[in-house]
């Protein structure tokens, strides 16, 4: 790997590189976040046959704006009777933890940065923050330590719709997380490795290399998982309106609110990313069309789809979720692995 | 005429659908098997194929629903009862009002408030005329007393305003003389609304 020879020449300015793409990806990912909240009710809005925001800026653009200002300049409250320290905390631990998961993901392909740039120019950059040789056991990892944010907060805001909020997160917890193991077990299997570079190398072969192709069954787990994982319908339970006012997050405002939402925003592109490297060819160039444009297609594709499905479909009750996770999903995912170790054997 | 045409509850052209909802499975088994059926059916992709579908029909077909509201605004039914406007004669311009007083007479919140007086060819002229729509009801009363269809309702309904009481003389609600062609009949109290015949569900008589 090219990454372990610029470590081993220049460690400090490896480092460098790896901090400016830390701040990249916080700059680009909390902007991307809340230009999410802008197109999730756009798309939202037209699926219902309505225009969504449109009096801030040209069709409603600024109003990523307008609500950052808003949730910026709101009074800070914590309850009386909440756990303030805890109360304050989880929010961090959800936003954190989204970034955190971001790092182990590559999105581009590697690239050199051209010679015309002055001082950094013939650079090689590695996409990736870094490429840790767990990376999809750590992405998957910090995105379900990121339900400690619900979890915590549910239980430290002294308020009952705060604990059904939690109760449910342990319930979504406990449902899905068989599922995301199980589903990913198979193509990893496949790949012999837990990095995902190697999952993007592995289907450099175009189109017919898809691992979709070879696993359509986990990528459909992986998806139902994955919506489960994000707390997107039909398994928003965590914060039902309709049922549990806001769940978790009924006691917060402002920014506090803020950074659980830039969370869950967060994890919808981390999602996106890794249903698109794992099963979709990743950043692999297709065709004519160049690496990078096809991840941000397929990303684009994947947060829409998710917007797609909010649009259309109602969501489940908790036990709904649990019995289709362990009775249903579960005994699939199992068979998967196992068929699919003895094709590997045969 | 025979009791069966009575009895023809079958009517109008409204598309009434019973639905067919079977009954919910009982044992696990069964209902594995509506869950299997309902995952393969591919129904869920009938909702999805719904929703894109409605999003291109809005964006590129022109059926968008969102009315920008005060931007926009949707046609009023001639029924209702806004905030009132003077009319005009057509032919020569002038106010139609006679000062005959009967809508000040039966104005039950007596909100109008009106004066005449001889004009210099000994025809009478309405020299002040005010209403009070801090009081008004919007009974419509003026508007249907008024023998020359002067004073009537308009399509105008925001009627909020920052007093409590503020009047409206009868140059505010006199039609601009340079708007006279623009000027609308009203169709009156009671008159149907232009799609009424879309709106109405012909009722079963007999029961
Ligand atoms: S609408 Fe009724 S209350 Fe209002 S001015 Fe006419 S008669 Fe009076
Ligand atoms: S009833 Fe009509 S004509 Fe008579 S005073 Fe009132 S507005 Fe004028």
């Amino acid at each position: 790997m090219e990454t372990t020879t610029l470590i081993g020449q220049l460690p400090e300015v490896t480092a460098v590189g790896v901090a400016i793409k830390a701040i990249l990806i916080l700059a680009i990912i909390s902007a991307v976040a809340g230009f999410g909240t802008y197109l999730e009710r756009k798309v939202l809005a037209f699926m219902q046959r309505r225009l969504g925001p449109m009096h801030v800026g040209p069709y409603g653009l600024l109003q990523i704006a307008a609500d950052g200002i808003k949730l910026f300049t709101k009074e800070d409250i914590v309850p009386q009777h909440a756990n303030a320290v805890i109360f304050k905390v989880a929010p961090v631990i959800t936003a954190a933890t989204a970034f955190i998961a971001l790092s182990a993901v590559p999105v581009f392909p590697d690239f050199r940065i051209p010679e015309f740039i002055p001082v950094l120019g013939g650079t090689f950059v590695p996409s990736i923050a870094s490429d840790v040789n767990v990376g999809i056991l750590f992405v998957l990892g910090m995105m379900a330590a990121g339900l400690y944010g619900p979890l915590l907060a549910g239980m430290a805001q002294a308020n009952k719709w705060g604990i059904i909020g939690a109760a449910r997160t342990a319930i979504q917890f406990l449902s899905y997380e068989v599922i995301t193991g199980l589903s990913i077990l198979a193509p990893i299997m496949l790949v012999g490795s837990l990095s995902l570079v190697d999952f993007n190398e592995a289907q450099s072969g175009g189109f017919t290399s898809w691992f979709v192709w070879q696993q359509p069954v986990a990528f459909i787990l992986f998806l139902i998982a994955g919506f489960a994982e994000t707390n997107r319908t039909p398994f928003d339970l965590l914060e039902h309106e309709a049922e549990v006012i806001s769940g978790y997050a009924t006691e917060y405002s402002g920014m506090r609110w803020g950074m659980f939402f830039i969370g869950e925003y967060a994890n919808m592109i981390t999602i996106s990313i890794l249903a698109a490297v794992v099963f979709l060819g990743g950043y692999n160039d297709f065709g004519f069309i160049a690496g990078w444009i096809m991840i941000l297609l397929k990303v684009a594709f994947f947060f829409f789809l998710m917007l797609w499905v909010r649009a259309a479909w109602p969501h489940v009750r908790p036990d709904q979720l649990m019995w289709l996770c362990w009775k249903v999903l579960m005994p699939i995912a199992v068979i998967n692995v196992v068929v699919t170790g003895i094709v590997i054997m045969v | 005429m025979g009791l069966e045409q009575f009895k023809n509850r079958n009517v109008g052209t409204q598309e009434y659908r019973v639905l067919d909802l079977q009954e919910s499975p009982k044992t696990p088994m069964a209902k594995f098997a509506q869950v299997a059926k309902r995952t393969f059916k591919g129904e869920l992709f009938v909702g999805l194929g719904v929703t894109v579908r409605e999003m291109f029909n809005a964006l590129f077909r022109g059926q968008m629903h969102t009315v920008k509201y005060p931007l926009e605004k949707l046609p009023i039914s001639p029924r209702y009862r806004a905030i009132h406007e003077m009319l005009r004669l057509l032919e020569s311009g002038h106010y139609r009002c006679i000062g005959c007083g009967l809508c000040e007479k039966i104005c039950i919140s007596n909100c109008i408030s009106m004066d005449t007086r001889y004009d210099e060819n000994q025809r009478k002229e309405v020299s002040e005329y005010t209403i009070n729509f801090g009081r008004c009801i919007f009974c419509g009363y003026c508007a249907e007393v008024c023998p020359e269809l002067a004073i009537v309702h308009g399509p105008r309904y925001e009627t909020a305003s920052e007093q409590r009481a503020s009047f409206s003389l009868f140059e505010d609600m006199l039609t601009p003389i340079d708007k006279l062609s623009l000027q609308q009949e009203y169709d009156g109290f009671g008159a149907v609304s232009p799609n009424a015949d879309e709106n109405i569900k012909k009722t079963p008589l007999a029961y």
